[in-house]
């Protein structure tokens, strides 16, 4: 086994407590030189809070970081990146309207005997990082016109530019293309033999065995588990993260299908730029009730803006026919799609889903807050009784119905949008992307709830771009491949090689 | 539970702490403070600023603010006395409107009420940053006020319609009144009604509001609206207290209002905070005016200790969440 010293960072009984929450309790792991050590843990288990205070972003509690064997402590993110450890975080904190070169190197500017930045070298030395990753963007290029890959790729060459020892990659592969996936491992793989100790949060098993020497599993704010790779199996892995037994497949009940609840024809959303016309281009399918759509696509597919466009929000622009329940509607905005039953689960919880300085109460019953009232007026004791169902039939994990939104786990935060919206009694769900970022068994939890409304009569739309959620979920797949529809499939014949020909671009991969 | 409530008690808890200690250190220093008189004058004086601080509030909490309130003070203030001293000549015909008090103080209102719903408008429909949109609106209205008065005062308007500012009823000013009755309506209006709440979420996260179904503009339009409204109560009240209308009256006004709100503890980022909040923060505004005057305290210095006591509010404020939004 390693020797004691190749640890380069090691943390020993760190505990972190949160207003509410115990994030932490006495948790130690250890990053050795040249390997990677994969933390696993659900949603909630306390290893984003973990990675923070590696990191320097807010301090422990109580407990002690050593870098090389001595006791250091960070006021800072940029006091840590200077001591050698470097983190990407799972979401993007990159300046859209910089070029790629001037965020690679944001706070690091290599400058010119006046102190103006030197741009020449600046360029030079992202062009030279950009090339470890064989990302083909400009240096000069700005980060606002880059797809959401290529800027998850720049978070990394960041973190890879200033030369860390310790490198923290939180969920790096979540908004990654197979190829990107492919080349960031290859980059992985060379860290390892330059003697970087690589940190690796993920809920994707199957990249472990690329990459990964150790696992250190966390539940509830501990550490349940410290293992190499070599010896852990997936059930194991599961049932350890969760604490129980967990079934690894999730097996949708068959539908039952009712009358038509939805019929789109030929949408069309204008605005792709560059060689591109169309974000959706002449989009047309139907949804019955009792019924599970599967929408998949690479990203950019323009699944999102499909979902929004039927939602309303792009009222003006977009042009095409919606039928719901035999009338044909024009939702004239996100308001008026509400108000006739829809309601839309939106990939980025926090933008555009959650309002974080409010109560999980008040996010649950914004969108039903009327039917609560008493005599015009709001009660909260009303509200409370109205959602609070809703809030215990999805399970969700909270101290009370007042605790701030913002201190709930991720897959906590989508339960209460799904309460959100089951409290309005809608008739078509859209889900975008409705376990992104979310673990195992709150992933299942969700699936199981899916299926139940489908049951209930609700007609739903997943739109994901996992391969599995999308086969375990769907009654029926489209998919689509650069604003267009180009298959649809009954769930007997959707298949993974079916699917994935129909999902990419037939331009570049005969290019390719 | 828009209030975040773990915290909101202590923010509260601390603006009231901060208000104690500064009533109590002026009563030591200074025998005039801590009379009924007194008293009743620092209600009389912050009462102005109360209003325009109750719309401010609004526009803060829906994640916006408001340059243009004092602006919009001084046109209303100049529109009613304008229509009640003069009423409107109607040249064709030769004739003149002639204006009750009832109707100038109507005209007043609305003047304020459309000047604000321009404000909302042009934030709503052009996409305006309410920064931009207000400061606009802040000179159009000075201007508007310059054209109407030609820039001298109207006076003498009499004593009905002065009652609004100098009148009192059951032993107390009538500003104090109007600012309680404005205190109690918009505590149940930011608390109690949908509207209030809508308010919240959309300064919280416009996006997910917008995606929740709300009807964004409309409740921006509206919480425009009502500032300007606000605006011209305050308008009303200068007015009738001066006997007066001046064309530069309420000049400057809008920054101590911004600083009775952020004072009591509402972040201009919006989505959190309070009417009672604000205040709080307008008596601590107002008693530190008071009383630094009382002491004879320049009014040089009475600038800059009121600047540091905005800097030292929001400090403290900051270092609450800091500690509370780490999660």
């Amino acid at each position: 086994m390693a020797a004691a010293s190749d640890i380069v960072l090691e943390a020993e009984r760190i505990t972190k407590t949160f207003p509410g929450v115990r994030a932490l309790g006495g948790v130690s792991v250890r990053a050795r030189r040249g390997r990677l050590l994969a933390l696993l843990g659900e949603n909630g288990a306390g290893k984003s809070t973990l990675m923070n205070i590696l990191a320097g972003v807010f301090p422990p509690d109580e407990g002690t970081l050593r870098l090389d064997g001595r006791a250091v402590s960070f006021s800072n993110p940029r006091a840590a990146l200077a001591a050698g450890i470097g983190i990407v975080f799972q979401e993007l904190n990159l300046i859209p309207h910089l070029s790629v070169a001037e965020n690679i190197f944001l706070g690091r500017e290599p400058r010119t005997r006046l102190g103006l930045i030197d741009y020449p070298r600046l360029n030079a030395d992202a062009a030279a990082v950009l090339g470890r990753l064989a990302l083909a963007v400009e240096p000069t290029a700005l980060i606002a016109d880059l797809r959401v890959g290529q800027q998850q790729l720049v978070e990394i060459a960041r973190a890879l530019s200033a030369e860390a020892r310790v490198l923290i990659l939180d969920e790096p592969t979540s908004s990654l293309s197979e190829h990107e996936v492919a080349v960031l491992f290859g980059v992985i793989a060379d860290l390892k033999r330059r003697g970087v100790a690589l940190i690796y949060i993920t809920h994707k098993f199957d990249e472990l065995a690329h990459v990964c020497d150790d696992v250190t599993i966390m539940r509830d704010g501990c550490v349940v588990g410290e293992f190499p790779y070599a010896e852990l199996t997936r059930d194991a892995l599961v049932r350890l993260m969760a604490g129980r037994e967990s079934k690894e497949t999730f097996l949708k009940s068959p539908a039952a299908l009712g009358a038509e609840l939805l019929r789109v024809e030929a949408i069309c959303l204008p605005g792709g730029g560059a060689g591109r016309p169309f974000l959706v281009e002449n989009v047309s399918f139907t949804l019955r009730r009792g019924e599970v759509l599967g929408i998949f696509g690479l990203v950019g597919a323009g699944r999102t803006e499909l979902l929004e466009t039927m939602f309303g929000l792009h009222a003006g622009r977009a042009t095409g026919q919606l039928t719901l329940e035999g009338k044909s509607v024009d939702f004239a905005s996100p308001a008026a799609a509400v108000a006739a039953g829809l309601a839309l689960a939106p990939e980025d919880r926090k933008r555009d889903g959650l309002v974080l300085p409010m109560s999980v109460a008040a996010n649950a019953s914004l969108a039903s807050l009327e039917r609560t009232l008493r005599g015009g007026f709001v009660s909260r004791s009303r509200e409370a009784a109205y959602i609070a169902p809703y809030v215990e039939r999805f399970r969700v994990k909270t101290p009370s119905l007042d605790q701030l939104i913002v201190n709930l786990s991720g897959g906590n935060q989508q339960k209460v949008i799904l309460a959100k919206w089951l409290a309005t009694d809608p008739k078509l769900l859209l889900l975008d992307e409705p376990t992104r970022g979310i673990d195992v068994n709150a992933k299942r939890e969700i699936y199981a709830f899916i299926d139940e409304l489908a049951r209930n009569g609700l007609g739903l739309i997943v739109v994901s771009s996992e391969l599995p959620e999308i086969l375990a979920l769907a009654d029926r797949v489209l998919v689509m491949c650069e604003g267009r529809k180009t298959a649809e499939f009954p769930r007997a014949d959707a298949t993974a090689e079916k699917i994935l020909a129909a999902a990419f671009p037939v331009t570049s991969a005969t290019a390719a | 539970m828009s209030d975040p409530k773990p915290n909101f008690s202590l923010r509260r808890f601390q603006s009231l702490l901060a208000l104690a200690l500064l009533v109590g250190a002026l009563s030591v220093l200074s025998d005039n403070f801590l009379t009924p008189d007194n008293g009743w004058n620092i209600l009389r004086q912050i009462s102005v600023n109360l209003c325009l601080s109750i719309g401010m509030t609004l526009v803060i909490l829906s994640g916006g603010i408001d340059l243009s309130v004092g602006a919009i003070l001084g046109l209303a203030g100049a529109v009613a006395a304008g229509l009640l001293k003069n009423g409107v000549v109607l040249g064709a015909l030769d004739a003149r409107l002639e204006f009750t008090v009832t109707g100038a103080i109507v005209a007043g209102l609305a003047v304020g009420a459309a000047a604000g719903w321009f404000n909302g408008f042009a934030i709503t429909r052009f996409q305006l940053p309410p920064f931009v949109a207000t400061l606009g609106m802040l000179s159009i209205a000075r201007g508007l006020t310059m054209l109407w008065t030609g820039g001298f005062p109207v006076t003498s308007l009499g004593p009905t319609f002065g009652f609004i500012g100098t009148g009192a009823f059951l032993g107390a000013p009538m500003p104090v009144w109007i600012m309680l009755a404005l205190v109690a309506v918009f505590v149940v209006v930011t608390r109690r009604t949908r509207f209030g709440r809508h308010i919240y979420a959309v300064g919280g996260n416009e996006r997910a509001a917008r995606l929740t179904g709300l009807n964004v503009p409309r409740i921006k339009l509206a919480v425009y609206t009502l500032a300007g409204a606000l605006a011209g109560v305050a308008g009303l009240i200068v007015t009738a207290r001066l006997d007066s209308a001046q064309p530069n009256a309420g000049l400057g006004y809008e920054l101590d209002s911004i600083a009775a709100v952020v004072i009591g503890g509402t972040p201009l980022s919006g989505g959190r905070g309070s009417i009672w909040g604000t205040v709080l923060g307008c008596l601590i505004i107002g008693v530190l005016n008071n009383g630094l005057f009382l002491l004879n305290v320049s009014p040089f210095w009475q600038q800059v200790i009121k600047g540091g006591v905005i800097l030292l509010a929001v400090a403290l404020d900051k270092m609450n969440a800091n500690s509370r939004d780490s999660a």
